[in-house]
């Protein structure tokens, strides 16, 4: 069905399509960072990469959909053949990784240029878009890479080039240093501790090839290293992906970095950690081993559902409301554990798909919220009041994206926890379910809240005057906007896809 | 303090003063000697700003800075990087994968001199993007301001 797109795409980009779409970023990024201009060249520049890369990841689709049950691309770094030289590994799993962080990029690029305009200085501007193409490029090949110990390398790249976007925000907010801070030595024992679990695998086994450490660990069966090797890794990706306990990083890095940082990092950086604590759980480790049950059933699941409580709470309690979409973050990630930690088909599936459209809603929000903030420098819940009538189509394409994410039906959040609470029945693990529609009352009352003050109480301060957003920020919120009431409506494109992944992993997908 | 002239550390600095070509040509060595034993760019570029910071202790920061400008570490880092992904695109141009370095020169099965080659120019990037970063990182921490006084405390 998608063949089409095989058939236009030239013959070279295809070949090569896995190591493109990290080498364009690759190149791009030092390059933008000398360019003139005061970043509007870089800008442009950083627009072009992220629409390749968009392409780049729709011919991998078009690929891997090519044939039956998903096809497996494997492309060899080098020359040197797996498992010994660095693999680039794509499957409907990744795929689906890859595309969503192109296709945010491509859309946060767009809308960035009116907040960066605002929020960083001349002289810095260039120097934010070469990071941002290091973190852009980071993130895809942590999705791309089918080597653990390149796997590190590309986190790491990702997640150092994030601290300096974070930081950035320092023109804006001075809080934005400690947050940078914070979240650097959180992120750095989050890496370390991934990389001892690494070198504990690789003692056990040999090998750093994901598909080959999967075959490998069937021999070695789960011994003592292994299984220490595999609790550094959990609680390594789990740092990153702000796993519940792990999140203290999270609300300060999102509430005080440059609005387009928040936008993207909010749909993608967690994502992908995620992305990779999968990878790990079903495709290298398996549930064969006994301890991957037991911590699926005493850690992910309860943890999950500490977070969809605690957090969502907390996010009731917040003035800011990047504050509270920050711990709403949390919360949501919450939702995608739980689903994974079922170990079934269907509980990942609905994980995955959580995960897609929670960075659909996510980064509409966020770009709705810089938007306000463009003309009016506030963003505690109080300074948007009124604001429904002021920038009524900025405000309206939140209030979809907040549905969205409360689950209301036809939208995109309805589709993921329906998927969800269908698995968790099937599995019999029926008082979660009711942990999930309690969950969902929670967000009822924290986006409610922001709601309510937007659409139906008077502009606090009458004299400031808040603006409609900026054309190049309506142009990619709408389409955030529609794409969130499209997977509502017809959801069977994105979730066939979630469905995919999940069965690439538990048939095969491993070898 | 007596007159601007005297200078207590004048033993320290034409003791070190020598050090500082030694300690270069000894980041070159490690380049190079990088296919055969322990070394290559990471290491050698590491060398490299010992002896940037070496010159920097002994003839202070602002120095430095005139010998080897900020803005011209920064370049070389970048530049670093655009040479290591610039070898592997040259791989992609000759019809191999990325950074296969066998077809860099198109030649016969059995040469080396790709692999060679294309591993030194690989390593000459690491050393540019390694001495351009580290360079960077010590100018940010040593070239900075306090921003409070002594006696504002």
């Amino acid at each position: 069905m998608m063949d089409w797109i095989l058939q236009i795409a030239p013959a070279f980009a295809e070949a090569h399509a896995p190591a493109l779409l990290i080498l364009l970023p690759m190149l791009a990024g030092p390059i933008a960072a000398f360019l003139p201009g005061g970043g509007r060249v870089a800008w442009g520049m950083t627009v072009i990469v992220t629409g390749l890369c968009t392409l780049l990841s729709l011919i991998l689709l078009a690929q891997v959909r090519s044939i039956e049950g998903g096809a497996i691309i494997s492309y060899a770094m080098g020359g040197w053949a797996p498992p010994h030289g660095i693999e680039f590994r794509i499957d409907a799993l990744n795929v689906l990784v890859l595309l969503l962080v192109s296709v945010i990029a491509f859309l946060t690029s767009i809308f960035g240029w009116p907040t960066i305009k605002a929020e960083i200085a001349d002289g810095k501007r260039a120097m934010f878009f070469g990071a941002f193409q290091v973190c852009f490029m980071g993130l895809l090949g942590v999705a791309a890479t089918g080597d653990a110990f390149n796997l590190f390398v590309f986190l790491e790249l990702s997640s150092i080039a994030t601290y300096v976007l974070v930081a950035l925000g320092s023109g804006r907010d001075r809080r934005a240093l400690p947050a940078a801070i914070n979240y650097l030595l959180m992120g750095t024992i989050g890496a370390s501790f991934y990389v001892v679990g690494v070198g504990f695998l690789y003692a056990a086994t040999g090998t750093l090839n994901m598909a080959d450490l999967a075959v490998q660990l069937q021999d070695v069966g789960g011994n003592r290293a292994v299984q220490v090797g595999f609790a550094f890794i959990l609680v390594g990706l789990g740092l990153k992906a702000a796993m519940f306990p792990l999140h203290q990083w999270l609300p300060n890095a999102y509430s005080y970095s440059p609005s387009f940082v928040t936008a993207f990092l909010a749909a993608t950086a967690t994502k992908v950690a995620i992305y990779a604590m999968v990878r790990f759980l079903f495709s290298v480790f398996s549930l064969d081993f006994a301890f991957e049950g037991m911590s699926l059933a005493l850690i992910l699941a309860p943890m999950g559902i500490a977070a969809m409580l605690a957090c969502s709470f907390q996010a009731i309690f917040q003035a800011d409301i990047r504050r509270t979409l920050a711990y709403s973050s949390v919360a949501q990630v919450g939702y995608m554990l739980l689903g994974i930690s079922l170990g079934t088909a269907a509980g990942v599936s609905a994980g995955m798909f959580h995960l897609v459209n929670h960075a659909l809603m996510k980064g509409a929000l966020f770009m709705a919220v810089a938007g306000a903030v463009l003309t009016y420098q506030g963003t505690r819940i109080h300074d948007f009041a009124g604001l429904g009538r002021r920038a009524p189509w900025t405000m309206t394409a939140f209030a979809i994206a907040g549905l969205s994410l409360i689950g209301v039906p036809l939208t995109a959040g309805f589709q993921s926890k329906f998927a969800l609470v269908s698995a968790l029945l099937e599995s019999g693990w029926w008082w979660a379910a009711l942990i999930v529609v309690f969950s969902s009352v929670l967000a009822v009352i924290y986006m409610g809240r922001i709601l309510e003050a937007v659409f139906f109480r008077a502009p606090a301060n009458p004299h400031k005057e808040h603006g409609e957003a900026p054309l190049l920020i309506l142009v990619p919120l709408w389409i955030l906007a529609i794409a969130n009431i499209w997977v509502g409506i017809d959801g069977g494109f994105v979730y066939g896809l979630a469905t995919d992944a999940a069965e690439a992993l538990f048939i095969g997908g491993a070898s | 303090m007596a007159g601007p002239r005297t200078d207590h550390h004048v033993i320290l600095r034409v003791v070190a003063k020598p050090l500082i070509p030694i300690i270069s040509l000894f980041a070159l060595y490690v380049h190079f000697h990088g296919d055969y034993s322990p070394g290559g760019g990471f290491q050698a570029g590491v060398i490299i700003v010992v002896a940037v910071v070496l010159y920097a202790l002994i003839f202070g920061i602002t120095p430095a800075m005139r010998a080897v400008p900020p803005v011209f570490a920064r370049s070389l880092a970048a530049l670093g990087f655009i040479i290591f992904a610039g070898v592997g695109v040259w791989a992609l141009i000759m019809g191999g994968n990325f950074l296969d370095y066998d077809v860099l020169f198109n030649e016969e099965p059995g040469g080396h001199m790709g692999q060679h080659y294309g591993i030194i120019a690989v390593e000459v990037g690491v050393l540019f993007a390694v001495a351009g970063s580290m360079l960077s990182i010590f100018y940010a921490f040593a070239g900075r301001v306090t921003e409070i006084k002594d006696e504002d405390w």
